[in-house]
């Protein structure tokens, strides 16, 4: 029952922030939120789950299936249960949400109580997203997300915010559409009567990639794809982040892209494996590309935010090279990089914005030497930018070894070929590396220059307590990655007696 | 006391105790003709109707207490029935008559017809319900013109307003073409079948029609006919536009969303049980085809009229036809060879329909409270609404989710498990239909959320200057069912399946 009532306080919690005056709504909101934050970190010390929640393993946390609807053959049932895969991103998303809204203080200074509430609400689904354990669960969950998503963008965001919105509820609309319509065809040829994950794993357990197995992983795949997003249908993600206010590019960046990467590892690798192997060289292509060009992109911008959201994309494509490797600790680094990525992507998306709340730029060209004027901003920056690339003892380094461990002993493709496709990928860091440096370089050091003709003064308290907080906990796990990679290698093991070998 | 140990009399009282709450207010009126005391009469006619949904509901609830299917009172040597369809589809037409009721109190308070409204709202409600009960064709006329009647009446209540008696008029054009068509159809089954009531009519038929196949096909068709104007269906559709238009918007409320639902209740339970499609698709009368294709059509043309409307009550007129086109599938997917199935195709429809009842009707009652500032029609003049009124804003937004079939809404939940059921009989190409014209309605229901939401407004701020307690107060109620009918699904659901196992018995 955890699960059902992080959910309750979230969703509760949302509609007393949303009648309650604009003046209390932020502290109202922070406080709230800390109760999930506390629930979660009890179930992670509680946490007594063993192997993977679809593939039989002893599932933590679970209630049901507790049947809901039964329309003629099928069941729809409530479903819940947390295995090591989804555990660590629950956390994520509460202690992300908890952190986004302390930063929202400073930037969002007109109808408050709405957007605390829609914060919370998004909340309340992310938890249901990566809990549910049943496909309409689990998909009224997944298009919660969206509604106030939209909102957040459309009201509280940039000056191309409606355009911003639009196209990224579009863009998501379509492919839950186009993702809905290949899992649902995929059921009706299982011999199954309810729509359960692991009922549906079992069911397509060692069927192979049969035409219809393929059309579905397909469909789920661009589906899933945008949500990631992967090179080509990435070009919502700079618009929305560009557009949206930081606490709502935090949790883009931090937690929403995860849903794509999650979903990706639960139903396109775990129910298809047979499929995703057949098809590997195709992913491996797309990862690839999504880890260079996505960097190169990056490299080509000259607004900080928008080479924070390029760099996200990179970033996916490690995950996807990851899941497709079919190695422990390429599914696990994978998984790993999920959580962390989540941490210091959240970590830069802040930095940039308690930088623009001083300098309301956020143009490359604009400014320089800003080291001098708010130091332990400049500095948790390049740190965060430090994690980014892979600086061991953070959790950057550790998430991005462990999949490069992992592709490098895969062999999914034949005559070495996962063990180029990951040298080839590791030149995206290089890029990365020399992306953030460039920008740094240029904004925060040599002499003091603003366009902007405003006083820059060391950001306040409250603005730098959740950059400090998050960068403790990149180093943490960068640290002791086995905090949660023990969980996640126990986790993900199954898939791989599954699918690929060990 | 169980409601099981009540005399059978009683289990009409839904429909007995709006009949009552229309004589008093006809007495209320006569006593006092020019009273405009409006406390007294909106009072009235909203405790009747609560009281109508209390029993309906306890009626109900009971009904469905058992493991099968509760029992079939036949009351009026068998003309009328009272059974889970009969009792589900009270719950609906009451309830929405209730948060009409609670609406008009604000939006009518400066008309001079108060009683007249209040009693022909009571009346058309009365009739809705007996035809939800009607279990012959003579009666299913009777109270379908009990229904009619008032409703012309309605549409056209703001006399002095020229969009509203247009309307009215149209409407009633329409409405009289169809209810002769309707009742001559009804004759020629009759003269096929020898009976009016649905059994005899059913057994009739399973006896051969001795040669009156053609007869019966006609009168069929001319059926079809009148349940399509009744429920806005494609091609007796055209009135709907117009008549929600101009009506005031608490009567469109209540037309599109308890009107439409008798109208289905009837269409269900005639051709359920007097042409079982099994013997009827034999004589070469396949309603089920005709279904279908009045589904497909109705869907493509409502969502695609909609889509391209700059009025958004004509927008939401539109959308309802769509929706019509949605429940059709209760009918167009029933197959006639397997009981379970199709059960569970026509319990999916009923609970679209309950579902479609709560948000279409709060849709309609933010329209109804944006008449009320006055502060235009257009998607324009909704822009920046959300600032003045986020609360009523909010509920908007919810309606239009959830009408879209966006996951965390009821709405998502009527359609899925509709579109699984038609899948599940084999036609999942009616499905598709549904599935695609819905994404499509995603686009013109989210331009109403865009120009609250997301859009300034062209001049200042829009003029809002009160906020009515009985128009908010029926909006959030109405949000309230639309949300909580998503973890009640499943209670409905079984309610509604098991309605119509019993239908199919």
């Amino acid at each position: 029952m955890m699960i059902e009532a992080l959910i309750a306080v979230a969703l509760i919690g949302s509609l007393v922030v949303l009648a309650s005056p604009d003046r209390y709504a932020a502290q109202l909101a922070l406080a709230i939120s800390l109760i999930p934050v506390a629930g979660s970190l009890w179930m992670y010390s509680a946490f007594d789950g063993a192997g993977n929640a679809l593939l039989g393993g002893d599932i933590a946390f679970e209630t049901g299936p507790i049947t809901w609807v039964e329309v003629g053959d099928y069941a729809l049932q409530w479903h819940m249960g947390l295995d090591g895969v989804s555990m660590p991103l629950v956390v994520l998303t509460t202690v992300l949400t908890t952190l986004a809204i302390l930063s929202a203080w400073t930037p969002i200074d007109e109808r408050q109580s709405q957007f605390y509430g829609l914060m919370l609400l998004m909340q309340g689904s992310l938890i249901g997203v990566f809990a549910a354990l049943d496909f309409f669960v689990w998909f009224v969950f997944w298009e919660a997300v969206l509604v106030p998503m939209y909102f957040l963008i459309g009201v509280w965001g940039g000056p191309r915010r409606k355009y911003a919105a639009i196209k990224f509820f579009v863009y998501t609309n379509v492919a839950s559409l186009v993702m809905f319509i290949g899992f649902i065809a995929l059921v009706f040829s299982l011999d199954v009567t309810t729509f359960g994950l692991p009922e549906i794993t079992a069911a397509l357990e060692g069927t192979g990639p049969t035409p219809l197995a393929t059309a579905a992983f397909f469909a789920m795949f661009a589906g899933f794809a945008v949500k990631v997003p992967i090179v080509p249908v990435h070009t919502w993600l700079p618009d929305a982040h560009v557009e949206a206010p930081t606490p709502v590019s935090v949790m883009l960046a931090g937690v929403l892209l995860k849903m794509g990467t999650y979903a990706l590892l639960r139903f396109n690798f775990t129910m298809l494996p047979e499929v995703a192997i057949e098809y590997a060289p195709f992913i491996v292509a797309l990862a690839v590309l999504s880890v260079i060009y996505g960097a190169l992109l990056a490299l080509a911008q000259r607004d900080l935010k928008r080479i924070v959201a390029y760099s996200s994309i990179s970033s996916m494509g490690y995950v996807l090279l990851g899941l497709v490797a079919y190695t422990v600790h390429g599914v696990g680094g994978a998984t790993f990089q999920m959580v962390s990525h989540g941490l210091i992507s959240g970590l830069m998306f802040m930095t940039v914005g308690v930088i623009y709340n001083a300098t309301h730029t956020r143009m490359v060209t604009d400014m320089s030497g800003l080291a001098d004027k708010m130091p332990v901003t400049v500095g948790v920056f390049v740190a965060a930018a430090f994690g980014y690339m892979g600086l061991p003892l953070m959790s950057g380094f550790a998430a991005e070894y462990f999949v490069f461990v992992g592709s490098f002993q895969s062999d999914t493709l034949p005559n070495h070929g996962m063990a180029l496709a990951t040298a080839i990928a590791m030149f995206g860091i290089v890029v990365v590396a020399g992306y953030l440096l460039f920008a740094m370089q240029r904004t925060m050091f040599g002499p003091f220059e603003l366009e902007t003709d405003y006083e820059i003064v060391p950001a306040p308290v409250r603005d730098v307590t959740p950059l400090l907080v998050l960068l403790g906990l990149v180093i943490l796990l960068g640290i002791a990655p086995d905090l949660i990679y023990e969980m996640i290698r126990d986790a993900v093991s199954p898939v791989l007696e599954n699918g690929g070998d060990l | 006391m169980p409601a099981e140990q009540l005399p059978e009399w009683t289990a009409l009282a839904p429909a007995y105790i709006l009949a009552a709450t229309a004589m008093v207010l006809f007495v209320i009126d006569s006593i006092d003709p020019d009273s405009d005391n409006r406390n007294l009469l909106a009072g009235t006619a909203i405790v009747g109707t609560l009281a109508s949904v209390g029993v309906a509901t306890w009626f109900l609830l009971a009904w469905g207490s058992g493991t099968g299917p509760g029992p079939t009172i036949t009351l009026f040597g068998e003309a009328v029935v009272v059974d889970g369809t009969s009792l589900f589809f009270t719950v609906i037409v009451t309830t929405v008559t209730a948060l009409v009721l609670l609406a008009s109190y604000d939006y009518l308070a400066d008309d001079p017809h108060q009683a007249e409204y209040y009693s022909l709202i009571i009346l058309a409600a009365t009739g809705m319900v007996l035809m939800a009960s009607s279990n012959s064709l003579a009666t299913v006329f009777v109270s379908l013109e009990l229904a009619s009647l008032p409703s012309y009446a309605l549409v056209s209540i703001l006399k002095r307003n020229r969009g509203s008696s247009e309307a009215g008029l149209k409407y009633f054009l329409i409405g009289a073409l169809s209810s002769a068509i309707f009742v001559y159809g009804i004759s020629l089954v009759y003269g096929a079948t020898g009976s009016l009531i649905l059994s005899d009519v059913a057994a009739a038929l399973d006896e051969g029609a001795d040669g009156f196949e053609g007869l019966l096909g006609v009168g069929v068709v001319m059926l079809i006919g009148g349940f399509a104007f009744k429920t806005a269906s494609v091609p007796f559709h055209f009135w709907a536009p117009e008549a929600y238009e101009g009506a005031p918007a608490p009567v469109s409320a209540f037309l599109s969303s308890a009107s439409k639902a008798a109208g289905f209740v009837i269409a269900f339970r005639v051709f359920v049980e007097a042409f079982p499609l099994d013997v009827v698709a034999a004589m070469g009368v396949d309603w089920a085809l005709m279904f279908q294709v009045l589904a497909v059509v109705t869907m493509i043309v409502g969502n695609f009229a909609a889509a391209v409307q700059s009025n958004v009550k004509r927008m939401l007129a539109y959308s309802s036809i769509g929706h019509a086109g949605y429940a059709l599938i209760g009918l167009a997917a029933i197959t006639g060879g397997n009981p379970g199935h199709d059960a569970t195709v026509l319990g999916a429809s009923m609970m679209h329909l309950l579902v479609y009842g709560f948000m279409n009707t709060g849709a309609f009652l933010f329209i109804a409270l944006v008449e009320h500032w006055d502060v235009g029609r257009t998607f324009d003049d909704y822009r920046g609404l959300a600032r003045t009124a986020p609360f009523a804003s909010l509920a908007m937004a919810v309606f239009m989710f959830s009408l879209a079939g966006l996951p965390p809404f009821s709405g998502f939940a009527s359609k899925y498990v509709l579109f699984l059921a038609a899948i599940g009989a084999g036609y999942w190409w009616l499905a598709a239909v549904g599935a695609v014209t819905s994404a499509l309605s995603l686009y013109y229901y989210s331009r109403v959320v865009k120009a609250l939401w997301l859009d300034d407004p062209i001049d200042g701020t829009p003029r809002v200057d009160s906020y009515p307690r009985g128009i908010y107060v029926a909006i959030i109620a109405a949000a309230a069912l639309t949300v909580l009918a998503l973890p009640a699904f499943g209670v409905g659901f079984d309610l509604a399946e098991t309605a119509a196992t019993a239908l199919f018995e």
